[in-house]
């Protein structure tokens, strides 16, 4: 058994010695017949990358907002039939927030939210930005890090103190290089002092940049800033990914009951689930991968043909030398096995160089775009064995027509 | 060498060979009995269209007769598949065409050990290579290994074709018009060849039209529209060594004068 092994890996191993050589003696043609699988593999390689980076990317956005959380928006403002988005009508107050942090189960933190637009005025410059009303729990329900100075405590929210941190846009814009912790800002001409400064975290999920604002506590902003007692939205985090479901069906029928709905109207509040936009984010973006990757694949095919025209012209050509070979006592087996190599090593090799190729335009592609295109060893994997099995697959009819010739016809031919 | 050296290598009993061509049948080759011993040199000779060409093809295990028998090495041919006549063609009989037949773009070394790589049980590189370089030495071209076939001379290719028949160590050797494409000397140096070849034991079978030629061979048989028409083992046979040397006396006669 062992012995036929070795005998049989010989054999193929002589055999592909001599498709080798025939391919080294048409490198030109070689290299062209390949083009095909090659293109194919490095679309593949390339799109299946940029797929994943995008997902990547996308689902570090959405974890960015925050793990396991629920946003209560208010519902929108509506006049004469256009809306204003969400959180713009008033109908969340600050008891609102407080019932859903004492009778929800699960609730791991609870942080109210107003915001508005205002001028920001410091160093002698001026900047209009966001002004966030947020609670002392807002960094951390959000994953956020301070890059200096540090948040303002509980304590300070219930004072209503006139401390703030600072967004990096703002910080920038207001005091260039230096340090804004320990400055002062004036909003709607009061005057808040810069406790801390927050770390950059880039554009946000809609691409407004979010560290364009200056957070302070929700109580200061509620009395001095917007003036009202209502809320633009209520950040609330879940002990566990598997209570959010529950969690929200609880706040929905808890806000249902305070604000007087009865069935027939609909919710006046709006709540957004960071896992379920996740997953969806998730599936949209897979379905994305593997839509280019088989639009993709479609090319590898293309290529595949390719390979079986080009043997079935080489069989053509060949037919003398094929005659010869039957005649000095080549198997069927033996000259089928040759074709077959020979198409298998074009496909193999069309699929190494579209690897790299495809390797390459994936780190072109992530210079150009702001995120990395991720080439993943499944996709690398795949493509050799797809180009391989291409190779057998479109090579065995060839390969069948070589080693059917009649030696006679075959040495007569010319 | 099972077999009592008294069996012929090639027994024919009543061969026929038919081609079919659209509505014609062309009977190339109607009811031939031959019986060849080991260590025959036989010439078979006859007209253009005399079916010659597909008796030795037949012989050869290339294509397969339409009814009749042949045993090659007391082995029916008729029942064998592709492979096993494959396998035939490797270990038994060795081939030499009238228009060489080698692989271009290929050594002259690596032409020779073509057969070597089809063969059963394997033959490794080296022994390949060592068997090769014996071949291209027996057949006089020691230092011509590595040129390709389109920097040979025709007599030198045709060389090649023989070691290339002879490095699998065959029972018989086949040529079709081993000399049809080379001038006299040239076939005269061939013959010379197939002599020493056939002393050393190998029966070699050859198709010739020309009498010069056949006159080098033991045994001629003459076949006309298909049939063995006559066949006889002339006593006057030529040496293609003393007619060599004899042609060196004249060569050399001439340039003095
Ligand atoms: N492949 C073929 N198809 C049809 N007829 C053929 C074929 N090969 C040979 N013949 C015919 O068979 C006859 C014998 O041919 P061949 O054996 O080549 O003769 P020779 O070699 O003696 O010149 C000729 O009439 C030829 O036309
Ligand atoms: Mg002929």
């Amino acid at each position: 058994m062992f012995t036929l092994f070795s005998i049989l890996v010989a054999r193929i191993w002589q055999t592909s010695l001599i498709a080798l050589r025939a391919l080294r003696r048409n490198k030109m043609r070689s290299l062209l017949t390949a083009l095909g699988i090659i293109i194919g593999v490095a679309s593949v390689v390339a799109m299946v990358a940029v797929g994943n980076g995008a997902q990547a990317r996308i689902t570090s956005q959405v974890s960015a907002l925050g793990e396991n959380l629920l946003t209560v928006f208010a519902g929108s403002k509506r006049s004469g039939g256009v809306s204003s988005g969400l959180g713009s009508a008033s109908t969340i107050t600050l008891a609102d927030a407080e019932a859903i942090a004492r009778e929800v189960t699960d609730v791991a933190a609870v942080s109210p939210e107003v915001s508005s637009t205002a001028q920001a005025i410091a160093n002698g410059r001026n900047w209009s930005t966001t002004i966030a009303g947020e609670s002392s729990a807002y960094l951390k329900i959000r994953d956020w890090k301070l890059a200096a100075g540090s948040m303002f405590t509980e304590r300070e929210v219930r004072s209503a103190a006139k401390v703030a941190v600072i967004g990096s846009k703002p910080a920038n814009e207001l005091f260039g290089p230096l340090n804004p912790v320990g400055q002062s800002v004036r909003v709607k001409n009061i005057p808040f002092v810069i406790i801390g400064l927050l770390e950059s975290k880039g554009a946000g999920m809609g691409g407004q940049n979010q560290d364009d604002k200056i957070i302070i506590p929700y109580t200061t902003a509620m009395k001095r800033i917007t003036g009202d007692k209502f809320l633009r939205s209520v950040n609330v985090q879940i002990a566990s990914t598997e209570r959010m479901e529950v969690a929200q069906q609880q706040i929905t029928s808890l806000l249902r009951q305070r604000h007087r709905l009865t069935a027939g109207h609909d919710d006046d509040f709006n709540i957004f689930n960071q896992k379920e936009i996740a997953d969806t984010v998730n599936s949209i973006s897979k379905i994305i991968t593997l839509l280019l990757g088989s639009i993709a694949s479609i090319s590898l095919v293309v290529g595949g043909i390719g390979i079986m025209n080009i043997m079935l012209v080489s069989v053509t050509e060949r037919t003398r030398e094929i005659g010869i070979r039957i005649a000095v006592g080549a198997q069927p087996g033996d000259i089928r096995l040759q074709f077959l190599i020979e198409a298998v090593t074009l496909s193999l090799l069309g699929g190494l160089i579209g690897v790299l190729c495809g390797v390459g335009a994936s780190q072109l592609v992530g210079m150009v775009a702001d995120f990395k295109a991720v080439v993943s060893t499944g996709s690398i994997i795949l493509a050799f064995g797809v180009s391989s099995v291409i190779g057998i697959f479109f090579g065995f009819y060839p390969a069948h027509k070589a080693a059917a010739l009649n030696p006679i016809d075959a040495l007569r031919y010319e | 060498m099972s077999n009592a050296p008294r069996t012929p290598v090639i027994q024919l009993r009543e061969l026929a060979k038919t081609y079919q061509t659209g509505e014609v049948e062309v009977k190339a080759v109607c009811g031939v009995t031959l019986e060849i011993q080991r260590g025959e040199f036989v010439a078979v000779m006859g007209a253009s269209g005399s079916g010659k060409s597909t008796l030795m093809n037949t012989l050869g295990c290339l294509d397969q007769r339409t009814s009749g028998d042949y045993l090659l090495d007391g082995v029916a041919v008729a029942g064998l598949n592709r492979k096993e006549l494959a396998k035939l063609r490797n270990k038994k009989l060795g081939f030499v065409f009238q228009n060489f037949n080698l692989l271009a773009r290929t050594s002259a070394l690596e032409n020779i050990e073509l057969p070597l790589f089809y063969s059963q049980p394997l033959v490794t590189l080296r022994d390949r290579r060592e068997r090769a370089v014996q071949a291209l030495e027996k057949v006089g071209l020691g230092k011509r290994g590595d040129h390709f076939p389109s920097q040979l001379s025709g007599g030198q290719q045709q060389r090649v074709a023989i070691a290339r028949a002879l490095v699998s160590r065959p029972e018989v050797l086949l040529a079709d018009e081993p000399t049809g494409n080379l001038d006299t000397r040239t076939s005269i140096e061939i013959m010379g060849l197939f002599q020493e070849l056939n002393e050393s034991g190998i029966t070699v079978v050859m198709v010739t039209h020309e009498l010069d030629i056949a006159a080098y061979c033991k045994r001629i048989v003459v076949m006309r529209d298909g049939q063995v028409t006559s066949d006889t083992r002339p006593d006057d046979r030529r040496s293609a060594r003393e007619e060599i040397a004899r042609l060196n006396q004249v060569e050399a006669k001439a340039s003095l004068a």
